[in-house]
């Protein structure tokens, strides 16, 4: 009988242990669920608040966003210039790596024979893992000298005087100002924006596309018309990722950009954005004000950036939602 | 009509094409320039000695490399077991909870955060109070970057062992932490692992979270409370400076980052889809099978 019991004991007590640890478990790991899903961006955002506030109490947040003035010796700080310049350069390397994205995503799903599938597939990939630090020193030391000598001249000679679009390509061609930097950014995307296309292309049921195919579409109209529909909020959404990914790039930019605090009027010039002033100036700034400036800056890149990327991950939701029911 | 349709069909398919050539013309002149590039400039003693005075011709990037691998160890060290509990948390205990299922969307979300905002909140949390800059704040700041994309590859590896392997396991008798234990882990150490590479391919290229947190250092230092270098900002610094070995030795050390960084996502390729790897194609395979008897 006593065998038993303490039998019965020892058996309880293990019992009671694993389930304390069970407990114990429970909570550790929830506590840094909890961290990496609620803390962290918390913490992140009061942080940067924290740290601009004197500077949106100096200037006032609307001020600070239409004053194109950045002068560290009077102390008067105004974002426009660089918020200016992150859209710009942006736009520009969008407008340039979406065409070319959905050209290589189509070309690997539907174009490209078996055996090169892969081969490119893996190359683009690949492509995407290189540091971003890579591509902004390439753009600086191989890049930038041929623009400044021979593509941006030629550019100019060319389109220089008609009306209006003249404009945008005056001033003296250097290699490092906005056309530069765009084309630089929009290369550093390409490979990650075609791996998202590639991979909504690749959702698309093959029965659909091989009834398009039986009722006698073109190879371009089955893209045109079942692939591209069916899979637009993927598109979209892989679009806005890369949006995301531009506006927070910061070597990639800063290198060939000139950190030139001004609004550009032509390609040639140099400019700056919201991450090439933070790379440049962050650790020069030797007054408060100008380092909270900065912060603000940056609190401005992280809200857009979430913003951004939070109605992308939804529109990618969406495609795969309905691809499951 | 049907001249017409086949013209814009050959049209549309031959600017495409055109489109991909466009796009690997730019991406194999970057990588024909590195390969040239590194390999003129790419000597042992970049490895093996610490840098001369600026303009001074001739020594290495010792100081840097030792450096990064301080910094990226460090970095892997804080944030991987940060990122496969958040994970195994995700996947295990709150699937179903809708509350979490925002959480884990966030954490999705962070893994694109401007990483140069990482390193300005690290600053002011660890470089400020401390008066200095410091390698232990660039750890920080990389281990940061890490976590959410541990956290996210955890969850989804996690998510791929089938059901049934779970409630085998508690008919036994198992508490939960015993199946994560025993039974999940060991089911998803390939995926997991395949996670961790990617996570360290990531932070091992990264620059702008150490601008200012661990800063620059131009000699070799071991204490995790004074700057540190790191091959990055070293490259950084040398290609923004004015001396033309310095842009050599840039170069060398863009190769060398660029061959480990590409080494480490292709092993991650490796160890995920390689035949050699006989637990997760088991999973994967179960998985399917499983699906096909549900329909």
């Amino acid at each position: 009988m006593e065998v038993v019991s303490s039998v019965k004991d020892r058996a309880n007590s293990i019992k009671i242990r694993a389930g304390r640890v069970d407990k114990f478990v429970k909570v550790l790991l929830g506590f840094w669920a909890l961290f990496v899903g609620l803390l962290f961006p918390l913490i992140v955002v009061l942080v940067l608040f924290k740290e601009s506030k004197l500077a949106i109490d100096t200037f006032g947040l609307v001020k600070f966003l239409t004053n194109s003035n950045w002068d560290p010796v009077a102390e008067n700080f105004g974002g426009l210039t660089m918020v200016v310049g992150t859209l710009i350069s942006t736009f520009l390397a969008m407008l340039i790596a979406t065409p070319v994205s959905i050209g290589i995503a189509i070309f690997i799903t539907e174009l490209a024979p078996k055996w090169l599938k892969p081969i490119i597939s893996t190359a683009v990939e690949l492509l995407a893992a290189i540091p971003s630090i890579i591509y902004g020193m390439w753009g600086f030391l191989v890049l930038a000298p041929v623009m400044g000598d021979k593509v941006e001249p030629w550019l100019q000679d060319k389109l220089g005087n008609l009306p209006i679009i003249g404009q945008l390509f005056s001033g003296t061609p250097t290699g490092i100002d906005v056309l530069t930097t765009s084309l630089v950014l929009s290369i550093m995307i390409i490979p990650f924006m075609a791996a998202v296309v590639r991979d909504s292309f690749n959702m698309v049921p093959a029965i659909m596309k091989e009834s398009a195919y039986g009722l006698g579409a073109t190879q371009w109209e089955v893209i045109r018309h079942v692939v591209i529909p069916y899979t637009a909020s993927g598109i979209a959404g892989g679009l806005i990722l890369a949006t995301g990914r531009a506006l927070g790039e910061t070597m990639a930019v800063t290198f060939v950009a000139g950190n030139n605090p001004q609004i550009p009027k032509s390609l040639f010039d140099s400019f700056t954005t919201i991450t090439v002033a933070l790379a440049n100036q962050f650790t020069e700034a030797d007054t408060d004000i100008y380092l909270s400036s900065l912060y603000l800056l940056a609190l401005l890149l992280f809200l857009v950036s979430f913003i951004l990327l939070a109605i992308a991950k939804y529109m990618i939701l969406r495609l795969e939602k309905r691809w499951k029911a | 009509m049907k001249t017409y349709r086949k013209f814009l069909n050959f049209f549309m398919l031959s600017l495409s094409t055109f489109m991909a050539i466009y796009g690997i013309f730019w991406l194999f002149w970057i990588l024909y320039s590195l390969l040239v590039n590194g390999f003129k400039y790419l000597k042992p003693e970049l490895i093996y000695l610490d840098p001369t005075p600026a303009g001074v011709e001739g020594g290495g990037l010792r100081h840097a490399f030792v450096g990064h691998l301080i910094l990226t160890s460090l970095g892997t060290l804080i944030g991987v077991p940060i990122g496969i509990a958040a994970g195994i948390f995700f996947s295990e205990y709150a699937r179903h909870n809708k509350l979490f299922a925002i959480f884990r969307q966030i954490t999705d979300i962070m893994v694109s955060t401007p990483s140069i905002v990482i390193g300005a909140v690290v600053y002011a949390l660890l470089v400020k109070p401390l008066g200095h800059f410091n390698g232990l704040a660039g750890a920080v700041a990389l281990a940061l970057l890490m976590i959410p994309v541990i956290a996210i590859t955890t969850d989804e590896m996690l998510k791929l062992v089938p059901q049934q392997m779970r409630e085998a396991a508690y008919a036994l008798g198992a508490h939960q932490w015993q199946v994560i234990k025993s039974v999940i882990l060991r089911a998803a150490k390939v995926g997991i692992l395949t996670g961790v590479l990617l996570g360290v391919a990531r932070i091992s290229g990264e620059t702008a979270p150490l601008l200012f947190t661990s800063f620059n250092n131009a000699y070799m230092n071991l204490n995790l409370m004074k700057p540190v270098a790191s091959l990055t900002v070293t490259m950084f610094d040398y290609v923004m400076g004015p001396y033309k070995y310095w842009h050599e030795q840039a170069w060398a050390a863009a190769f060398v980052l660029t061959m480990g960084v590409l080494l480490l996502s292709i092993t991650a390729k490796l160890v995920l889809h390689g035949n050699l790897i006989k637990p997760l194609t088991y999973i994967v395979r179960s998985f399917t099978r499983s699906k096909d008897k549900e329909e």
